[in-house]
């Protein structure tokens, strides 16, 4: 089940998903100890930005057909609040691989995201100098000032984001691509040629919902989320998942991460099928904390697939 | 603060009561850990969640505990959408997933100072394992929008009643209540949930008479232990507070208002 990738050595193929799975917030709700029980081989961080920013106005969910709408907006306390406050705990984080056996640390991989190349640079050239952060990943779907364009849309202006900020770091980066493009596999293409280690896909899918129509409130028909556009990510994504995850896989050779809908083993095996590296888990967390372990634990054991939940996250 | 195991549970329902128009879910729980007053559960049907009108629910649903005794945890449904509405079907026998206790609850008040228990709707679920814990005797004021509803205030003990229209009790809000108590008492402490306009009638009521006060919010979750981040609400100073980790009992002083999406249902 082990796994190398970008030179690390993983325990199984599931992260999670940036933003998706809070490891300081959860290590304060949950009693368990969560050195023994962590759901992931690595943990992604969720999207750090140079300034704090304090996220988008609520109402920031909707729930979609076998689907969630998110407007979060990309809440953090910004470089500085991160390496002071978030990385020495994101960094403790340890797990034990085998019953019995010593824990092992999970890799940190810090995900980041800057307006423009300036601001990469910034975050990236800050988090090279840290020891505790195993891997870099680039969240290139911020819109461009200029054109409006997902800075990550475009395989031209992703390839010259990636080229300038690859001499500033010797850590892996990974590029997580956008899904809302007309070509995800030369988006890809251009992170390998701007020298991506790897890439990660699929980020959520632009979506909208509107109000509830609702006779005896106020009028439907406007924009349900404060930010007004949100991203779709859950099982309803998963087909989308799987198409993007093949081409872009059949087009790069370095390693790819897949993601989008995945809840069991099964699914994962299919990400994996069609040439991912290492799977992510998003969602599926939400609605069960230890899902990641559940995943890895039905991949290693093809017969518990799609089957009941294990005694373990029954108990 | 009481804190969840890190997994879901799969429980069997122990039986469904009926309360005028809500439904008191009893959920056998033996060897759970005992939540605080204010704390919650999400909850999910073990089959058929999801598939439902709008191919929904997908995510669990967030439940205060109502009460947690003779080995059941106690939980109070109103249908009031897809997820709610496939609760509310389940019969005794059937299971479904829980997640929790989380998130923060209420602090009991200062010896010698009177509790005040102010809930609207389905929103006085907190207020009952906050009653059956607090060791001096609080007054209780419940707000419903008729009669049907008002049956749900037979959860609490020896509750004064409001209604909107005035078939039982008083004819208006639970707020009109209230100002007459915070007048009487202004040593008290109060104690609210409900939905959001009724909160933000009893925060700036307490702001205007410097009564302490702590609201149990309520919003859209996607998870319930502070992963996704989508059920903030703006805080004093700028920001905002996650309700299922920060709160959902956030203390009034820390609100300028009550967001309208941070309450129960109507």
């Amino acid at each position: 089940m082990s796994v190398s990738f970008c030179g690390l050595e993983l325990a199984h193929p599931i992260l999670n998903g940036s933003g998706t799975f809070d490891a300081i917030a959860a290590n304060k709700a949950f009693a368990d100890d969560l050195r023994d029980a962590f759901p992931f081989a690595a943990y992604v961080s969720k999207t750090i930005t140079l300034e704090p920013r304090a996220g988008n106005p609520p109402p920031r969910l909707w729930e979609a057909a076998a689907g969630l709408i998110n407007s979060i907006g990309l809440p953090n306390k910004g470089l500085q609040g991160y390496l002071a406050e978030d990385l020495p705990q994101l960094a403790g984080l340890t797990t034990v691989r085998e019953p019995g056996a010593e824990p092992q640390t999970v890799p940190l991989i810090t995900n980041v995201m800057g307006s423009t190349a300036h601001e990469f640079s910034a975050l990236v050239e800050a988090c090279e100098t840290r020891e505790e952060i195993a891997a870099l990943e680039l969240n290139v779907s911020c819109p461009n000032v200029k054109t409006g364009l997902d800075i990550g849309a475009d395989p031209l202006q992703l390839e010259q984001l990636v080229r300038a900020v690859r001499p500033l770091t010797r850590k892996p980066l990974i590029i997580k691509l956008t899904p809302n493009t007309a070509d995800v596999a030369a988006c890809a293409q251009g992170a390998q040629e701007g020298g991506a280690d790897a890439v990660s896909l699929i980020n959520t899918l632009r979506a909208m919902s509107l109000t509830p129509v609702d006779p005896s409130g106020p009028a439907g028909g406007r924009a349900w989320l404060g930010g007004r556009t949100g991203g779709l990510s859950g099982p309803a994504i998963r087909a989308v998942a799987l198409a993007q995850v093949a081409a872009v896989a059949a087009r790069v050779a370095v390693p790819v991460i897949g993601m989008g809908g995945v809840q069991s083993g099964a699914h994962a095996r299919e990400l994996l099928d069609v040439g991912a590296t290492l799977v992510a888990v998003g969602t599926e967390s939400f609605r069960d904390p230890a899902a990641g372990a559940r995943i890895a634990r039905e991949l290693g054991d093809p017969a518990r697939g799609e089957a009941a939940p294990s005694e373990e996250s029954a108990r | 603060m009481s804190r969840a195991p890190f997994a879901r549970r799969l429980l069997t329902v122990a039986g469904v009561d009926r309360l005028g128009a809500y439904l008191v879910l009893r959920v056998e729980d033996p060897d759970g850990p005992q939540p605080e007053p204010g704390q919650f559960a999400m909850l999910a049907a073990e089959e058929r969640w999801g598939g439902g009108e709008g191919e929904r629910p997908y995510l669990p649903r967030a439940f205060s505990v109502a009460r947690q005794r003779g080995g059941e945890a106690h939980f109070l449904l109103e249908d009031v959408g897809p997820g709610s509405r496939r609760l509310c079907e389940l019969g005794t026998g059937e299971r479904l997933w829980t997640l929790g206790p989380l998130g923060r609850g209420f602090t009991a008040p200062p010896s010698g100072r009177r509790a005040i228990l102010v809930g609207g709707g389905v929103g006085i679920a907190p207020l009952a394992i906050l009653q059956d814990r607090l060791q001096e005797e609080a007054t209780v004021l419940l707000g419903f929008r008729d009669g049907a509803r008002a049956e749900g205030a037979a959860l609490l003990e020896q509750a004064r009643v409001a209604t909107d229209d005035g078939s039982r009790g008083h004819h208006g809000l639970v707020t009109d209540l209230l100002a007459q108590e915070v007048e009487r008492d202004p040593l008290a402490v109060v104690y609210a949930c409900g939905p959001a306009p009724m909160l933000e009638g009893v925060r700036a009521m307490c702001a205007a008479s410097s009564v302490p006060a702590q609201l149990a919010l309520e919003a859209g979750m996607a998870c319930g232990f502070g992963a996704c981040f989508g059920c903030v609400v703006p805080c004093r100073g700028g920001g905002y507070l996650r309700i299922c980790v920060d709160g959902p009992v956030i203390d009034a002083a820390e609100l300028d208002h009550v967001d309208a999406h941070a309450g129960a249902p109507a």
